[in-house]
């Protein structure tokens, strides 16, 4: 517990910038000891020996994404080698539950932020836009558990799912057009009108959790 | 305006119908020579060859004995009359969303008892307590429990189970003790009905039937949680308040004499746990069982419903002779057996299940119904205005109470907690049925002078809420614009919540929580572990998955062959958007099937808006696309063979062009040089396909598909085999391919064409691919 006395004024920093109480903050904090093994920073490496994430078949995508710098707010591009207690909060932040008191604004960016993290665990290759093949690599990771599913059916899949954003984003298709990619924006109109956010939390309890690494 | 004439003229069409049926019903009410004795003088010099008089010793020519049939032919009067009913009520376009189908079955009912009570005729036995129980109330129960939305359902198991559950206790025990107060009051003259007499009423009077409800909010499509609330509680308020019934009825027997002591109430309270979760655990077993027995039935597929329905039957009966609830262990065993035996199961038992159970509910809920109706216009009617205005009332304010308070509770652990106006609503939708009637009728008399007060005021509750309530809950959705749910089918959303659930539930596991995600991921993990290995048939030729997609690929194949053809005979510049518009046509179609192969592959038959209607099935839109296709392909078919199209030439060409729709649309000179490649062909061809080159415009440019793929996807489409008939050109689907090989080469004479053939266009394409793949590049990214 090597910063257990700078910790009240950090924390409240911490808290304010995440938006997390303080004892969510410290719980995320025995957490993040627990997975770094009491070092001051976690590796990809420390993620294997969370045993119930194996059996995750986006596990690898989840990974990458804590260690994505565009999730960690930074300005750079590209893959952190590893990150601080600060940097899983911030990731972790993207996941708090939408508050009921926010106002229009608040909610607007809260929104923005979270979908911008999907799309980043769409767009791997960090260029903002889905290709087909990111979108197909996807829908294969996703579909992966089923043995009987072929790889052509999951790929078939994600073609008729790239056809349906191209007609929402793009509307009617000239012959000679080509569709690039869904950018950003365009993710956003395809989630236009769908509360996608209110989706995409998990609760942060403030009480004692069984903790399932070993 | 001739719609509206049409309408009119179904209409009366109906009305006539109906009124020749209820002639009949009457006319055989009345004519009954055996039964009623009064009516014996009267017949028998009418009737030379009546049975009925001993002293006639000739043999009769023609005879009539109702007695006979009676029973059996009135009941089934009754279900023809309530069906035509029905149908007449879906005629007329506007009923349906003014007023919920129960209202039409209680009226229907009540005709029928207005008959019976006109021509003086004892109604067949059909209602006693064995019965309802042992034959009416299983299927009811079944159907509500097989069609559950299990997704859904889960997700708010713990607020639904909290709400249901106390919210039973407390109206039961609320309205029960408020009227036993009123009933204190000397100048009602209802004290002779006692303590245990009020609370028994108040359980049974707190069942709740909101179908109808359900019906107005799926139309107004509200969201999913509150939808899901009514559901499950409909579900298991039907068992919680027969174990409620049971345990009062058996304290009431066991006290009539006695006070009751502190023991006996705890014995009651572990009674209902006992009763509730033997139930669930009964119903368990048992579906197991017969999702196991299902693995075994490939050969003999005719009994796989037969399977599905004994066994839940057997569920119940057996929960019921331990006087366990058999209500609960039925819908556990459908819930639990549902989702292996509809992989196990072919496609015609899944259907016969599906209708089946459809039917039977129907059937039961419309003889309740009209027994319902037959006890309307009865003489076993007490009117009592203190005691039924005050159970009207305390019904309300008993709900409202509950639903507030009990919300109130469950919003502190909720993430996104209902809202006022949900708790309104929900408050609103407490209509009572058939169940609470069923309860109240079989009331034993010995125990309960006062039945028919009770029997009235029940049907007082009912009629009130199911008409007014029923009628006015659907405006006040509307009016207080609750919050929707966007019901949007996209393959993108289904894709995108997948990844959240899943990474919800890494997100979960790094934090180290433990939430009902990974409660539900554990379960699937044990479930793919053992469950699926033991319960479903493997083996199987092809997964249910994959023959459901190359289903969609041949579909496609048709549409785009159909839409070819229908273009082909109207070659004109505006075609094509015609043609753009056929292909976006084929997306929903595609759609369906793709988001049926994303569920189904995702364990989770979810669905976003739980379409449940006891009267109706959800209707499956890409079967009726599918038949739909097949009928206009056959009818252009035969059109065009009538013309002297030159069809089988004109087909090959467009599955080949199938092939190619999936391309990119390179630079002009690809599409040039198939066009040279296709007028090459023209040639031999006499028909009009001159809009080919334009064919493969339509479709927007994507990633460069790998043709290569797209070619052996949709090449084992034409070894798909289905019978060949090579003299049978209808469009059977996935034959006409292979079938136009088979016409080729039967046909020397067209020898030179056989380049249309599946093999040929092979080597088309191979040639193709070798222009293909140098501009391949610029459309990368």
């Amino acid at each position: 517990m090597g910063s257990a006395h700078s910790v009240p004024a950090e924390m409240r920093e911490l808290a304010d910038r995440t938006g997390f109480t303080s004892e969510q903050i410290e719980h995320l904090h025995r957490r993040f000891k627990q997975l770094s093994q009491d070092q001051l920073t976690i590796r990809k490496e420390n993620f294997d020996n969370i045993p119930d994430l194996e059996f995750n078949p986006i596990r690898g995508k989840i990974v990458h994404a804590f260690f994505d710098k565009r999730n960690l707010r930074q300005e750079s591009d590209g893959l952190a080698d590893e990150i601080n207690f600060e940097d899983f909060l911030t990731i972790m932040s993207y996941f708090r539950p939408i508050e009921m008191n926010m106002d229009e604004e608040q909610l607007d960016r809260f929104r923005k932020e979270k979908l911008k993290f999907l799309f980043h665990m769409y767009d791997s290759d960090h260029d903002g836009k889905i290709t087909l093949q990111e979108y197909r690599n996807v829908v294969e990771e996703l579909l992966s558990g089923n043995p009987h599913l072929e790889k052509e059916s999951a790929r078939s899949i994600a073609d008729g799912a790239m056809m349906e954003a191209a007609s929402i984003c793009v509307g009617q298709m000239g012959p000679d057009q080509v569709y690039e990619g869904i950018t950003f924006d365009d993710f956003l109109k395809m989630w236009q009108g769908i509360d996608i956010e209110t989706k995409m939390h998990v609760r942060f309890l403030n009480v004692d959790t069984i903790a399932h690494c070993y | 305006m001739g719609s509206a004439t049409l309408a009119h003229a179904k209409l009366l069409n109906w009305l006539l119908l109906l009124s020749s049926l209820v002639c009949c019903s009457a006319a055989a009410y009345v004519d009954e020579p055996n039964l009623s004795n009064s009516f014996l003088p009267h017949y028998e010099p009418h009737q030379g060859g009546a049975v009925g008089s001993s002293q006639d010793t000739r043999l009769h020519v023609f005879t009539v004995d109702y007695g006979y049939v009676q029973i059996p032919y009135e009941v089934t009067l009754w279900i023809l009359l309530a069906s035509l009913a029905k149908i007449g009520f879906h005629l007329y376009h506007r009923l349906p969303r003014l007023m919920p189908e129960s209202c039409i079955l209680i009226v229907i009912g009540a005709l029928v008892g207005a008959i019976i009570f006109v021509s003086d005729h004892k109604s067949p036995p059909v209602m006693n307590s064995s019965i309802y129980f042992l034959y009416l109330l299983p299927p009811i129960i079944l159907e509500e429990g097989y069609f559950m939305p299990t997704r859904p359902f889960f997700e708010n198991f713990g607020s639904i189970l909290w709400w249901s559950l106390l919210g039973s206790l407390l109206n039961s025990f609320g309205i029960g003790l408020s009227l036993y107060g009123i009933c204190q009051i000397e100048a009602f003259g209802l004290t002779d009905l006692d303590l245990l007499q009020n609370l028994l009423f108040g359980s049974m009077i707190s069942a709740v039937d909101p179908v109808a409800a359900l019906v107005v909010f799926e139309e107004a499509s509200v969201n999913e949680q509150l939808y899901m609330m009514i559901f499950g509680e409909s579900l298991l308020n039907d068992g919680i308040t027969v174990v409620l019934y049971n345990i009062f009825i058996a304290f009431i027997q066991m006290h009539r004499y006695e006070e009751i002591e502190s023991i006996d109430v705890f014995a009651g309270f572990a009674r209902f746990f006992v009763v509730g979760l033997g139930g669930v655990f009964f119903g368990i077993v048992f579906g197991f069982v017969s999702a196991f027995m299902t693995r075994f039935t490939h050969n003999v597929s005719t009994i796989e419903p037969l399977l599905v329905f004994m066994f839940s039957y057997l569920a119940y009966l057996s929960a019921e002779t331990l006087y366990i609830s058999g209500i609960l262990a039925m819908t556990s065993c459908a819930v639990t057996m549902k989702k292996y035996v509809e992989e196990n199961v072919s496609q015609n038992s899944y259907t016969t299940i599906k209708y089946f159970m459809k039917m039977l509910s129907s059937v039961s809920e419309t003889l309740i119904f009209v027994f319902m109706g037959v006890s309307t216009v009865g003489k076993n009617h007490e009117w009592n205005w203190a005691f039924i205005c005050f159970t009207l009332l305390f019904c309300l304010i008993w709900r409202t109470l509950s639903v507030f308070a009990l919300f109130y509770i469950s919003n502190k652990f909720r993430t996104y907690p209902f809202t006022f106006k949900d708790q309104l609503i929900i408050s609103y939708s407490g209509l009572r049925g058939a169940s609470s009637f069923s309860l109240v009728f079989l009331l034993p008399v010995n125990l309960f002078p006062r039945k028919k007060l009770f029997i009235t005021a029940t049907l007082a509750v009912i009629y009130f809420t199911v008409f007014i309530q029923g009628v006015t809950i659907g405006p006040l959705v509307k009016y207080l614009d609750v919050k929707k749910t966007n019901k949007k089918e996209s393959i993108n959303e289904e894709i995108h919540v997948r990844l959240m659930d899943h990474l919800k539930a890494g997100i979960e596991d790094i934090c180290g929580h433990w939430s009902h995600y990974q409660l539900r991921d554990k379960f699937k993990k044990i479930d793919n572990k053992y469950l699926k290995k033991i319960l479903i048939r493997e083996h199987q030729p092809k997964s249910s998955i994959v023959s459901l997609y190359k289903k969609m690929e041949i579909k496609l194949a048709i549409e785009m062959a159909e839409s070819s053809m229908k273009l082909s005979e109207t070659p004109t510049a505006s075609s094509q958007n015609s043609r753009n518009r056929h292909v976006r046509r084929l997306s929903p179609a595609e759609m369906k099937s793709l988001r049926d192969v994303l569920a189904h592959n995702l364990y989770q038959v979810r669905q976003r808006a739980p379409a449940y209607n006891r009267h109706n099935l959800p209707t499956n839109t890409s079967e009726k696309q599918a038949q739909e296709i097949l009928i206009r392909r056959q009818h252009s078919l035969r059109q065009s063979y009538r013309k002297g199209n030159s069809l089988p030439w004109a087909k090959p060409v467009n599955t080949t062009e199938v092939r190619y729709l999936s391309l990119p649309q390179g630079p002009s000179q690809r599409t040039r040089q198939k066009a040279r490649h296709v007028t090459f062909t023209d040639h031999h061809r006499s028909g009009s396909d001159t809009a080919f080159p334009v064919m493969f415009r339509p479709q927007p440019r994507l990633r460069p598909f790998e043709a290569k793929h797209r070619q052996e996807e949709l090449i084992p489409m034409a070894h798909l085999d289905r019978r060949v008939r090579p003299s049978n050109p209808s469009g059977r689907r996935g034959n006409s391919i292979r079938q136009h090989h088979f016409t080729r080469a039967e046909n020397l004479a067209l020898m030179p064409k056989s380049r249309f053939t599946v093999g040929e266009v092979k080597g088309y394409e191979s040639e193709e691919e070798t222009v293909k793949m140098a501009p391949a590049k610029p459309l990368d990214i």
